[in-house]
């Protein structure tokens, strides 16, 4: 226990160093904020170096099992310590609804509890989209990137946050190297990211923020009105683009620039049924709203679909229109894409284009079976076949996932929300998305729910996040038994 | 240093493990067993690739491309060839290294040279690990025996005995007893820890001393430390797989060798290709068969079968029934440390005989030769020095001078043919075979950058 506690330590000093992005952001602008950040650089690397410190005689190397308990830990505390400048910064905010707004940050949820976006100092918004920003690739990436010191463990880790069924996979033969790669990529295309918006005509500030927020899917915006604030083409399509290429495999993304070809997407199965899917969407909402009489004619229509759809189904959450007064087709549309989209080694959430892929093609065995009872049907994803173990492991996600969705959503049935805003909420905050219909709809936020329904929407984040497995191993006795 | 390892097999793992805990490389390990990898994953920070080992698309997705080093490690001679070639034809990979059991090839040297295969390096763990064996009973007392600079040098591990005249006395006083002989203590472990060699140490029973000497000097050190063991007479060697065998066959002529072997088939086999050993079919578990063959009189019981936990209860069992001294090939290096500390004699590594083969071309610098002693906590190296006293931080000075991480010594040196052990003021010269021994693997870095600042300069 105590071992966890030293890399728990040091993970926290670490994620103090990056509260230097606001420090720096506050004293450019000269907003008044520097004091927060350095008080809350200090507590957290102060406390993190003093558990790492109190244990230090503890060092060793890390168990499997360590990692889930550490992976969770460390999301949890980091949260806790992504609240204390929001705390400190905005008078009346309670603790619960800092650490929502730092967890919804740090799980790229982007579901905000905030009101009065665009008054709020700058470097506070740039905080909250930096939070987007690290969480996105993964904290524990990071620190991975920067902590060569735990070797072995450090893969334990990795495979406790890394998004996807199938975590072997590495770039480099190092764990380090591997999430080094991972992250100049990420930096890479956010830097691209934030030059394409600055050029479309948002301030340096709205570039940066917005470029995180997209990278990183989650859906923060600095301003009340989210993307609608601008009512800007070029802008809505870049962010298009940017969270098409954050909802791919980043190891993708490295082997595309490494050689400077497009192939690496083209033989992903995952990015083909990504592109399959939004290709169909998209044009078949645009369709469904002009027919409707939502929008005077088709391209508005599709400008609009496109933005919005794109938006939740890579579990971004950016809104440019209020989805809900759309045919009760396409919000609800909207939400079932949340949940199946993004591809594996993404910056999304939810249950991953791999796995549903996964799922499709068993259940296309189980009834070709049935045809031919003693017929062999390896299972093939890109024509790779898969092992069973990991159709396994699958099928057990899928149940503890619906399995969280249906338990949470009675939770908040319990306290009294009405169905479309309880499950909305749920699904919303489990694939990480944000914005849900009813009472979190696209033009509402979550300051609406009482302490209690955030607390719950809170632990829907994490345990999506960390993609349940790494949480909920730690509630079975087998976990904790010697 | 880019590694790409062939075959996870005993070998192929140990030599990721060695290899993937220095953190200079990244280890890439190929093989056709997905849950072998996925074990190998699990415990070492290394990339896995699953295929055919020779096949163009497994190398390329191995990162052969870019690979420093192929280590060629499967259980078959001829993929490891086949690999070696494709990697050099279409990678050009610059060391390729072949694991080579049969001496059918390996008795052909043409066929490893320059116009021919692609193998720079072959080596046969089996040859090794026989020629590792063979050197511990002819050198009776020994616990390791380890060659330099072509066997002019070796490096020796003896236990200290009541009845060495060394023993419960000062190292400084090897020279008194010894005034003809040079040797130097590199290092003592007592109780499972290192201390180090000063003049004024004294040396207690039941130490693990390591020391150098030239070879013709071997003898009369190890009597200072322990009563002489006679000369071995009488080998019992049980199991006639390929070690069992080689070693029969290499011992064969100068003693009266035994070696019991299960397999019927294999047994017939071996005593056909066998000229003065006696080849018994039977369980080398049995007491009955041990007692039958005169146990009691054997020098030396050697249990070398595939299974390691067979090996150490026959190695217990002949031991008990009067062996002289009993060794076991033990693979576990958990096993190896729980047996050398009472019941069995000499507990073997095959694979920390073999490992040192192939650091020595994983090391930076010109490296000859790597031992990897203690179960690869130790080591002991052998460079050549190159440069001259202006661009090499160790050519032109004094063996004090040269400023050695802590627990490295300079052991001796080799000048041409002349074996000069090192002393305070020694002075080390330009194309000197310099033989270090580190009592702390990872101090291996630094004592490669010393080395090296004369080759990059």
């Amino acid at each position: 226990m105590f071992g966890v506690a030293h890399v728990l330590g040091s993970l926290l000093a670490i994620f103090g160093a990056t509260y230097a992005l606001p420090l720096v952001c506050s004293l450019i602008a000269r907003d008044g904020q520097a004091f927060t950040f350095i008080i809350a650089a200090g507590i957290s690397a102060g406390g993190g170096l003093l558990i790492s410190f109190a244990t230090r005689g503890h060092s060793r190397e890390l168990k499997p099992r360590d990692g889930f308990l550490l992976a969770t830990l460390s999301w949890v505390l980091m949260s806790a310590s992504a609240s204390i400048p929001l705390l400190i910064a905005i008078p009346g905010l309670s603790f619960t609804d800092a650490y929502f707004e730092a967890m919804s940050g740090l799980t790229t949820t982007g579901a905000t509890i905030l009101s009065g976006l665009d008054n709020l100092p700058p470097s506070i918004n740039l905080w909250r989209h930096a939070l987007h920003w690290f969480g996105g690739l993964g904290i524990i990436v990071l620190a991975v990137a920067v902590l060569p010191l735990l070797g072995v463990g450090g893969m334990q880790l990795y495979k406790a946050e890394a998004p996807g069924p199938v975590k072997d996979e590495k770039l480099t033969p190092r764990i380090t190297e591997t999430a080094k790669s991972l992250w100049v990529v990420y930096t890479f295309l956010t830097v691209i990211g934030i030059l394409a918006l600055r050029l479309c005509g948002m301030s340096w500030l709205d570039a940066i923020c917005h470029a995180f927020s997209a990278m990183g899917l989650g859906g923060f915006s600095t301003h009340d009105a989210s993307v609608a604030y601008f009512n800007s083409v070029p802008i809505e399509l870049v962010l298009m683009l940017m969270m098409v290429l954050a909802s791919l495999n980043f190891a993708r993304h490295f082997v595309a620039l490494r050689r400077l070809s497009v192939r690496p997407y083209l033989q992903d199965p995952e990015a083909k049924a990504i592109a399959l899917v939004l290709t169909v969407s998209v044009p078949g909402i645009a369709l469904l709203l002009t027919i409707n009489g939502t929008y005077p004619d088709f391209i508005t229509s599709l400008r609009h679909a496109a933005f919005n759809v794109i938006s939740m189904a890579t579990t971004t959450g950016f809104v440019t229109q209020n989805f809900e007064q759309w045919p009760v087709f396409a919000p609800i549309w909207m939400l079932f894409l949340t949940c199946i989209t993004c591809s594996t080694g993404s910056t999304g959430s939810g249950i991953k284009m791999f796995r549903t892929l996964l799922l499709a093609r068993q259940a296309g065995r189980e009834l070709k079976l049935l045809v031919h009872p003693s017929a062999m049907w390896p299972v093939r994803i890109g024509g790779r076949p898969i092992p069973d173990a990991i159709g396994d492991s699958v099928l057990a996600f899928i149940f503890l996932y619906f399995m969280t969705v249906v338990v949470l959503t009675f939770a908040l049935l319990l306290t009294g929300l009405n169905f479309d805003s309880s499950f909305s909420a749920i699904i919303a905050s489990v694939n990480n998305t944000g914005p849900g219909i009813e009472a979190v709809g696209p033009i509402r936020n979550y300051s609406e729910l009482t302490p209690i329904q955030t607390w719950i929407c809170t632990v829907a984040m994490l345990v999506g996040r960390l993609e349940v497995f790494s949480v909920l191993v730690l509630f079975t006795p087998a976990f904790w038994r010697k | 240093m880019k590694i790409v390892i062939l075959g996870a097999g005993q070998v192929g793992r140990t030599a990721a493990y060695h290899l993937s805990r220095e953190e200079a490389n990244e280890v890439t390990v190929v093989d056709t067993n997905e849950d072998a990898l996925r074990d190998l994953q699990d415990r070492l920070d290394i990339r896995t690739v699953a295929g055919n080992a020779s096949y163009p698309t497994v190398l390329e997705a191995a990162g052969a491309a870019e690979a420093d080093i192929i280590v060629a490690l499967t259980s078959s001679d001829e993929v490891n060839m086949m690999a070696c070639e494709v990697a050099y034809v279409l990678y050009r990979t610059p060391t390729k290294i072949a694991r080579i059991r049969s001496a059918e090839y390996t008795n052909r040297k043409e066929l490893f040279s320059e116009e021919a295969l692609s193998v720079d390096v072959f080596i046969s763990p089996e040859q090794l690990v026989t020629e590792y064996i063979e050197r511990l009973i002819r050198h009776p007392g020994a616990l390791q025996v380890l060659d330099f600079a072509d066997g002019k040098v070796r490096l020796v591990g003896v236990r200290a005995r009541r009845g060495g005249p060394l023993v419960g006395r000062a190292i400084r006083e090897l020279k008194e007893h010894l005034p003809k002989a040079d040797a130097r203590i590199v290092a003592i472990y007592r109780a499972g820890r290192s201390i180090r060699p000063e003049g004024d140490t004294i040396i207690e029973e039941g130490d693990e001393v390591f020391f150098l000497a030239a070879r013709n000097d071997l003898k009369r050190v190890m009597g200072e430390l322990r009563k002489e063991d006679g000369p071995v007479r009488r080998v019992v060697i049980a199991g006639g797989g390929n070690i069992g065998f080689r070693l029969a066959k290499a011992l064969e002529k100068e003693n009266q060798v035994k070696l019991i072997e299960r397999d019927t088939r294999r047994a017939r086999k071996i005593s056909e290709l066998l000229e003065n050993t006696i080849v018994l079919n039977g369980d080398a578990a049995d007491e009955e068969l041990l007692i039958e063959e005169n146990i009691d009189s054997a020098d030396v019981f050697a249990s070398l079968t595939n299974s390691e936990e067979a090996n150490i209860l026959s190695a217990m069992l002949a031991k008990r029934l009067g062996a002289h001294k009993v060794m076991a090939l033990i693979n576990k290096p958990s096993y190896a440390e729980l047996m050398e500390s009472g019941s069995i004699d000499i507990a073997i590594s095959p694979q920390t005989v073999t490992i040192g083969s192939l650091l020595a071309h994983v090391r930076r610098g010109d490296v000859v030769r790597v031992h990897s002693l203690r179960r690869g906590a130790a080591e002991a190296l052998e460079i050549i020095v190159h440069g001259s006293d202006r661009s090499s931080r160790v050519v032109g000075k004094r063996v004090e001078e040269i400023r050695l991480p802590e627990g490295a010594s300079i052991g001796a040196v080799v000048r041409g043919d002349e074996v000069i052990m090192a002393h305070h003021d020694t002075m080390i010269e330009a194309d000197d075979h310099v033989i270090l021994f580190l009592a702390d693997r990872r101090q291996v870095e630094a004592v490669e950058r010393l080395f090296l600042g004369a080759a990059t300069r």
